[in-house]
């Protein structure tokens, strides 16, 4: 009985510590495998979207619809030559872990791409797809081109910060000054700092310098290949 | 336990390695599809937003 014990327990502890394997594999590989699936997803629908005229707000008027785009939907693309020639990722809309496992997330109380205010977007840094992965490479004075249906906004770092989880003051429509009334087109990154840990947050700041229609092709930025 | 299950496995060797393989299978895909995405809400490199 004793050893029928003992075997039962050193067989649980064994499955125990087989499982605990597993989930740094689930983590560590599975989560990145399922998020670019998910984001190449995301990817092609957004193009496939934009290939059919857009939708219009009743038959009279040619102003395309402006509201904000259901929560989980990509809309936008970031490309941010500093963490790769080819870097893209998609923006979702919304910042649940579910958004977040399909692209980059766009603060849903934040502005649009472009328009005057504060678009925020949060981003994993490590599993999930970690878009935001080597954010801390990005510099002052690197770009941050942002893509979207009608046009290219090209933004400029101007600092990067380190806070903690709490300050919300990051994607406010003027950061740090909450309820003033918005006059320039700023851009707020969010990510987890350290890498691994959660005690603090990763911030990248900048401010729209140029935008173009998408008519006239990508940024020489871009072109350039960073 | 396994001892337990491998006895109560039917038929010849080839069939029961077979079984085994499917069990084990079975519940590598229940942790990634349920048990790990549950589990996984609280872990901190998930926490990439500002909030209250």
């Amino acid at each position: 009985m004793a050893r029928l014990l003992v075997r039962s327990l050193g067989e649980l502890l064994i499955t125990a510590g087989v499982v605990l394997l597993l989930f740094c594999a689930y983590q560590l590989v599975w989560t990145n495998v399922e998020a670019h699936r998910e984001q190449n997803q995301v990817t092609d629908s957004i193009r496939e979207q934009w290939k059919r005229p857009a939708p219009r707000v009743g038959a009279a008027t040619s102003t395309p619809v402006v509201s904000p785009p259901d929560l989980g939907r990509g809309f936008a693309f970031l490309h941010v030559p500093r963490l790769g020639r080819k870097y893209s990722a998609p923006v979702v809309q919304g910042v649940s872990l579910p958004d977040l496992a399909r692209g980059v997330g766009h603060y849903p109380r934040s502005a649009m791409p472009g328009k005057i205010g504060n678009f925020a977007v949060a981003g994993h840094r490590a599993t999930h797809g970690e878009p935001f992965a080597h954010l801390d490479r990005v510099r002052k004075g690197d770009v941050v081109v942002v893509e979207t249906r009608n046009a290219w906004f090209t933004y400029v770092v101007d600092s990067i910060r380190i806070v903690a989880p709490t300050d919300t003051w990051v994607v406010d429509a003027v950061p740090g000054k909450k309820g003033v009334k918005p006059s320039r087109r700023l851009l707020t990154l969010t990510t987890c700092n350290p890498r691994w840990a959660s005690t603090q947050r990763l911030i990248v700041f900048g401010h729209l310098q140029q935008q173009q229609p998408r008519s006239q092709g990508q940024p020489a930025v871009l072109a350039a290949g960073g | 336990m396994y001892g337990w299950i491998w006895r109560h496995l039917p038929g010849p060797l080839g069939l029961r390695l077979l079984l085994a393989t499917t069990l084990v299978l079975g519940a590598v895909a229940l942790l990634f599809t349920v048990v790990f995405p549950w589990t996984e809400h609280g872990l901190p490199f998930l926490n990439v937003t500002v909030n209250q």
